[in-house]
């Protein structure tokens, strides 16, 4: 059996509701749907019995009525866990994994600014990547904004 | 973070910076006690800007995202496409990949080199270096017209083929610039200059690389065996024989050691290309439309991994597009090697994890609703703006004014 096989196989083992949500796409590729309420569990799990110790990125998407985020996860050898989950687009909340990885802060602010996911417990910093002046409840990656801003009269004066 | 006495602000415009970003560093003397990154000036909405264009033309754009490592996003991205759309590519293809690739990395580190050497003073190691990287541009614009952002791929392949009398112009090249690289190996290893201005500065523990997720040479250089080329082969480096650069002294000093043992490693690799180049075509035929789909692509970039991730919807315009340059895994360590050190370091430091804040950033210029719309600023406004600005950032100006209030300002 592959490495990528032997993975999966130990995840459907371990988490049963995993069982047809796991899917091997090539060498070193693998692609798992994850609940957010089972997240947490997995994510532990595939880091500290899995070896996946390299937290590659983590990417936002709009899904239309719900927020999708991939968690990429890697290890030494170069085999990927790309951790899928869902958050709904009218009640968007995502826990921070920064207290594994304390790297991901920068792509968790990046979900924060851009989608507009909050990120329960991410440390206090900067925001990223928009301006401090950015005008509230503007977020470019979703889809149906269209890149038109509100003029503020203020600070155009 | 109380123990500090002031704050420098460097940036987001500083003689000291290559490109703008903000670091607010608090100071208790001449040591640096804490800081505080502010990125994302360089935002430009480009993976919000690929939702609206085909796959073809987010090759172009996608090879903005940076000026240095083009060729590294570009492949990258069409590594992703085409493993959606499930196309082989032709071995000549991959290998003129490789072949683009490795002399983009050779001009990026010897580009570095000479902006190390700037850094301390070193400027005769930078008009070396910045002249012997001329050789490597001609290459590069002979191979593919341009010197920079090469437009070499295209989804399913690459656009021009290698003809059999460029192939000894690109060795004669490399031959000198491997004499060229052997002397700078020696200068950073002998010159008390170099060995004595960059030992020990900018420490970063194998444990922190590790804990921070560090790429590239940055953690090569601290004894972390990483290398995408190795670790997940993309384009011919699963057939080419080439060792992964590693050095143990954690700083600066090992950084450098590190990209000059790459140096050799590229050269290495480009004669293995040519001498191996299959014959064949250079593309396959690729759909416009690209079927619903996902793909993770990883590619050893100069600076270190970048990441690429693509989602199709079937259209001819791809539904997501994410890029995770290697500078924003690697700005975070920054901190952590200025720690307790002191403030004249910073400039090698921040230099030294070779950073492009274009790559991290990628993003939106703004169009208001209000077209007519003309904002100027007249010198005061602005100047009183900045001194606003800096206040909100925690930094006052306002004793300095008092003291230096020239007259009419």
């Amino acid at each position: 059996m592959s490495n990528e096989d032997n993975i999966k196989q130990q995840l459907i083992e371990k988490f049963s509701a995993l069982s047809d949500k796991i899917i091997v796409k090539r060498a070193r590729r693998i692609f798992a749907e994850v609940s957010l309420a089972d997240f947490p569990q997995v994510f532990d799990f595939a880091i500290k019995k899995l070896n996946f110790s390299i937290l590659t990125a983590i990417t936002g998407l709009d899904e239309g009525t719900v927020f999708g985020v991939i968690y990429h996860l890697s290890t030494e050898n170069g085999i990927m866990l790309n951790l899928h989950t869902t958050t709904p687009r009218d009640n968007p909340l995502i826990n921070t994994v920064t207290n594994y990885f304390p790297a991901a802060d920068a792509y968790e602010r990046e979900l924060v600014d851009l989608l507009g996911i909050p990120v329960e417990g991410l440390p206090q910093g900067n925001r990223y990547p928009l301006p401090d002046s950015w005008p509230a409840n503007q977020y470019p990656l979703r889809k149906d904004w269209k890149g038109q801003m509100p003029v503020n009269k203020e600070e155009s004066k | 973070m109380s123990n500090y006495d002031f704050i420098v602000p460097i940036g987001p415009q500083h003689p000291a910076l290559k490109e703008p970003e903000t670091f607010l560093l608090m100071m208790s003397g001449e040591k640096i006690k804490g800081m505080n990154v502010r990125l994302g000036y360089n935002h430009r909405g480009i993976e919000k800007a690929c939702e609206g264009q085909t796959y073809i033309q987010d090759l172009y754009l996608i090879e903005r995202v940076c000026g240095i490592c083009s060729h590294s996003h570009a492949s990258c991205f069409a590594q992703a496409v085409e493993e959606i759309a499930g196309l082989e590519l032709p071995k000549r293809a991959l290998y003129i990949r490789t072949l683009i690739g490795e002399l983009e990395r050779i001009h990026s580190h010897l580009l570095w080199l000479g902006v190390a050497g700037h850094e301390i003073g070193f400027d005769t190691l930078l008009m070396y270096t910045w002249r012997d990287r001329e050789i490597v541009m001609d290459i590069l614009a002979l191979l593919t017209g341009n010197r920079v952002n090469y437009s070499i791929n295209t989804i399913g392949g690459v656009r021009r083929d290698i003809t059999t009398e460029q192939i000894p112009q690109i060795l004669k090249a490399i031959d000198t610039l491997e004499e060229r690289t052997k002397y700078y190996a020696k200068v950073a290893t002998e010159d008390t200059t170099i060995t004595a201005r960059l030992s020990g500065i900018g420490l970063l523990s194998h444990d922190n690389v590790l804990k921070l997720g560090v790429v590239g040479p940055t953690a090569r250089a601290s004894g972390v065996k990483r290398d995408v080329r190795k670790d997940d082969p993309y384009a011919a480096y699963g057939e080419i024989d080439f060792n992964v650069i590693t050095d143990d002294h954690c700083d600066v000093y090992g950084r450098t050691l590190v990209r000059v043992g790459e140096l050799m490693e590229s050269y290495k690799i480009i004669r293995q290309v040519l001498a191996k180049l299959p014959e064949g075509p250079i593309t396959v035929k690729a759909p416009r439309k690209i079927p619903v789909g996902q793909a993770v692509s990883r590619y050893e970039a100069p600076r270190g991994e970048d990441l690429h991730y693509v989602k199709s919807n079937g259209t001819d315009k791809p539904d997501r597009v994410k890029v995770r340059a290697p500078t924003l895994a690697n700005v975070q360590a920054v901190a952590e090697m200025l720690k307790d050190r002191y403030l004249a370091d910073m400039p090698i430091v921040v230099a030294a994890i070779d950073p492009c804040f274009s790559c991290t950033d990628r993003m939106t210029s703004i169009s208001t609703a209000d077209k007519d719309d003309k904002t100027f600023m007249s010198w005061p406004k602005l100047r009183t703006y900045s001194i606003e600005w800096y206040s909100r950032q925690g930094v006052d100006f306002s004793d300095l004014n008092k003291k230096f209030k020239a007259p009419g300002i």
